[in-house]
C-alpha cells in the first residue's frame, strides 16, 4: 500500500516537472498544481498509511486506540490544499492577464529581463 | 503580559489590514490607517524588543495547547531584533507610500496587501512551529503576489508569472520537506524537533530533509543557482514595494536558513558547511558580477540585495559565534539601507523622469540633497566608514579570519571593491555627468513625506554605524542563544528538557 502511494507521488511529481519544463504558460500553470498534489500526497504517505483504523475515541477512554491512523498529516494537507487552491486560483489569473498582455502561450517569448 | 507582547506584532497588521479593506474606497482613510498601523507595529516591536533583551526567550502557547501538540509563538533576541527592523522599514516605506502611491494603485488596495505582507513577515520571525512556518511563508507570498503585479503592464505580468512559479516551487519543497519530517519524527514543533534530531542517528537519516529546507530557503533568499526570479521581478513593481520586497523579503528566507541550520542542523559538524560556503561565494561573486552589467537603477540594486545575501549566508556558514553574530549584524544593517537605496531610486526617478542610467545626470547640482541622500545608503552598501555597512564588513571578515576561510574572505573583500563600483556608477551617471540631450525635465518637488522617510532610514543607517558596537553587544547575546539553545528550548517546551 505505501509502496502504491509512493509510485503515485513520484508520477504526479514527474508529470509536474514535465508539465514545468514545457515552456508553455498554461501546462506550467497545470504543473504547478499538480506539483502542491504531488506534496499533499507525499505528506500522506510520509505520516504513515494505516488501513481501517480512524482515530476516534473509544466511548469513556481518553485516546484512541492503539495503532489507529495519525489524524495530523490529514490535518496538514488540508491547510496545504486550502492554500493551493488559493494560490493557484490567483495563478490562474494571473496567467489569464500575463497570456493576454503577452500575446502568446510560448514561456520563451516573454523574456525574463525585459529592455 | 509576554503573551500580548508576542502576539501583537502579528495581531497589529491583521487588524490595519482588516481596517484598510474595510476603508477602501476612500485614499485618504487609507493613508490614515497605513500608517497608523505600521506606527502601531513599531510600539510593539519596540517592546517585544525591550523585554526580551530584559528578560530573555519568550514563549507563548497559542489556544492553551502545550507545547509540542500546539502551536508555538516563541521570540528570541534574534527573531525580536527582525520584528523591530521589519517594523522599522514598514513605518518608513509606509510614510513613503503616502507620498509616492497614486490614488489608483491605492483603490487596488496597496496598503491593506502591505499590511497582510508584514503580517506574514512577522509571524515568520515569531512562530515555533514548522508547518506554521510554511504558512506564514504563503501569506507573505499571497500578499507580495499581489502587489507585485497589481500595477499591471507586460513586463510586471510575465516577470510576475516567474516571480510566481518559483515561489510556488520552493514551497513545494518545503512542504514535502515538513511532511518527511514528519513522518520521521512526528514533530512539526522546532524545539521538539531540536532536541529528537540530536539524536546521532536522526540528524544522519533526515539529511534530505535538510536538503530540501536548504533549496527551499534558498529559492526564497536568493542564493546562487536560485536567484533569477528575483532581479526580473523587483523593479517592474512599484518604489515603495520594491523598498520593501527588497528589504525584507529574501531575509526571511535567510532567517529561515539561520534558524533552520542552527537549531534543527547545526552546521559545525556536517559536510553542509563547505556546501554552504561555496555557495556564500558564488552569490556574492555572481550577484556583483551581473549588477556591473546593468545600467538602469532599480536593475543594479537587485542584482546587488543577491551578492549581498551571500555575506549573510557566509557568516551562516562559518557557524563560529561570531560570524553568526555578523551575519545577525548583516541582515539588520542590509534591511535598512537597501530600503533606503530603492525609497531613493524612487526619488531620482521622480526628478530624473526615469531610472535609466543614460537618461540621468546632473542630480547633483540640482539636487543637492537627494544626492546625500542616496550618498548615505550607497556609501554604507559598498561598506564605507564610519557607516553600518563598514563594520557589517569588518566583523565578517574578522569572523573569516578566525576561522580561517581565507578564500571566502578574499571573495567578500573583491565584491566589497566591485560594489563601491556600481554605487559610483549610479552616482556618477545620475549625480554627476551632465543632463544629455534626451533627458526629460524633472519634476519641480520632491514630497515631503518620502523625503522623510527616506532621511529618517539614513540617519537610522547613520546611528548603526556610529552605534556599531552596541549593536554588536545585541547581535552577539543573539547569535549566543542561536549557538546554545538552552534557553530557546526551555522557553518552548518548560522544563522537560
Amino acid at each position: 500500500m505505501t509502496l502504491l502511494v509512493a509510485c503515485a507521488v513520484g508520477v504526479v511529481y514527474g508529470a509536474s516537472l514535465l508539465l514545468l519544463l514545457r515552456g508553455s504558460l498554461w501546462q506550467l500553470l497545470l504543473g504547478l498544481a499538480l506539483l502542491s498534489h504531488g506534496a499533499h500526497l507525499l505528506i500522506f504517505a510520509a505520516g504513515g498509511l494505516v488501513l481501517g483504523a480512524p482515530p476516534l475515541v473509544p466511548e469513556g477512554a481518553l485516546r484512541p486506540l492503539e495503532g489507529s491512523a495519525d489524524p495530523l498529516p490529514q490535518a496538514l494537507i488540508l491547510t496545504a490544499i486550502v492554500i493551493a487552491f488559493a494560490v493557484l486560483a490567483f495563478a490562474l489569473v494571473l496567467g489569464l492577464c500575463a497570456g493576454e498582455a503577452g500575446g502568446t502561450d510560448e514561456l520563451d517569448a516573454y523574456g525574463g529581463e525585459p529592455g | 503580559m509576554s503573551g500580548l507582547l508576542l502576539v501583537a506584532p502579528i495581531l497589529i497588521p491583521l487588524v490595519a489590514a482588516i481596517a484598510g479593506a474595510l476603508g477602501w474606497g476612500s485614499a485618504r482613510l487609507q493613508r490614515t490607517i497605513g500608517v497608523t498601523g505600521a506606527g502601531f507595529l513599531m510600539i510593539a516591536a519596540s517592546a517585544l524588543f525591550a523585554e526580551v533583551q530584559h528578560a530573555g526567550v519568550l514563549a507563548v502557547q497559542v489556544g492553551g495547547w502545550a507545547a509540542p501538540y500546539g502551536i508555538t509563538l516563541v521570540a528570541d533576541l534574534l527573531a525580536a531584533l527582525m520584528v523591530l527592523v521589519t517594523a522599522l522599514v514598514g513605518l518608513a516605506v509606509a510614510v513613503y507610500a503616502t507620498a509616492e502611491i497614486d490614488e489608483s494603485s491605492l483603490a487596488r488596495g496597496f496598503f491593506p496587501f502591505f499590511h497582510v505582507l508584514l503580517l506574514g513577515v512577522c509571524g515568520a520571525f515569531l512562530t515555533g512551529d514548522l508547518f506554521n512556518l510554511y504558512v506564514w511563508f504563503e501569506v507573505m507570498l499571497l500578499a507580495s503576489f499581489v502587489l507585485l503585479v497589481s500595477r499591471g503592464g507586460r513586463e510586471a505580468l510575465t516577470s510576475g508569472i516567474a516571480y510566481v512559479t518559483l515561489n510556488l516551487l520552493s514551497s513545494a519543497f518545503f512542504l514535502a520537506a515538513v511532511g518527511i519530517l514528519y513522518g520521521k519524527l512526528g514533530s512539526l514543533n522546532l524545539a521538539d524537533l531540536a532536541i529528537k534530531l540530536s539524536a546521532p542517528d536522526a540528524a544522519e537519516a533526515s539529511r534530505p530533509v535538510a536538503m530540501l529546507l536548504l533549496v527551499a530557503f534558498g529559492i526564497k533568499a536568493g542564493l546562487f543557482p536560485l536567484f533569477f526570479w528575483l532581479p526580473a521581478a523587483y523593479p517592474t513593481a512599484g518604489f515603495a514595494v520594491s523598498a520593501v520586497f527588497a528589504g525584507l523579503l529574501t531575509k526571511v528566507g535567510v532567517y529561515a536558513l539561520i534558524r533552520v541550520f542552527t537549531l534543527l542542523f547545526p552546521i559545525g559538524d556536517g559536510q553542509l558547511a563547505p556546501l554552504l560556503l561555496a555557495v556564500s561565494a558564488a552569490t556574492m561573486a555572481s550577484g556583483v558580477l551581473a549588477a556591473a552589467s546593468q545600467a538602469h537603477v532599480r536593475r543594479i540594486l537587485s542584482f546587488h540585495i543577491v551578492s549581498q545575501i551571500g555575506y549573510m549566508v557566509l557568516g551562516l556558514a562559518l557557524a563560529t559565534p561570531s560570524a553568526l553574530a555578523s551575519a545577525i549584524f548583516y541582515v539588520l544593517h542590509h534591511i535598512v539601507t537597501k530600503t533606503n537605496l530603492f525609497l531613493v531610486g524612487g526619488l531620482i526617478a521622480r526628478v530624473g523622469g526615469g531610472e535609466d542610467l543614460a537618461r540621468l545626470g546632473a542630480l547633483g547640482s540640482r539636487r543637492v540633497g537627494l544626492a546625500v541622500l542616496f550618498a548615505v545608503p550607497a556609501l554604507s552598501l559598498a561598506g564605507a566608514p564610519p557607516l553600518s555597512g563598514f563594520f557589517a564588513k569588518l566583523y565578517l571578515l574578522r569572523a573569516g579570519l578566525e576561522a580561517e576561510a581565507f578564500a571566502a574572505v578574499g571573495v567578500a573583500l573583491a565584491v566589497g571593491l566591485l560594489t563601491l563600483f556600481s554605487m559610483s556608477k549610479i552616482w556618477m551617471e545620475a549625480f554627476w555627468k551632465p543632463v544629455p540631450e534626451e533627458g526629460r525635465r524633472c519634476e519641480r518637488n520632491l514630497p515631503l513625506a518620502a523625503v522623510g522617510a527616506s532621511a529618517a532610514l539614513a540617519v537610522v543607517t547613520i546611528v548603526l554605524g556610529f552605534g556599531a558596537e552596541s549593536l554588536w553587544s545585541v547581535a552577539e547575546a543573539a547569535a549566543r542563544q542561536l549557538h546554545e539553545p538552552d534557553a530557546y528550548l526551555r522557553a518552548v517546551l518548560g522544563s522537560r528538557p
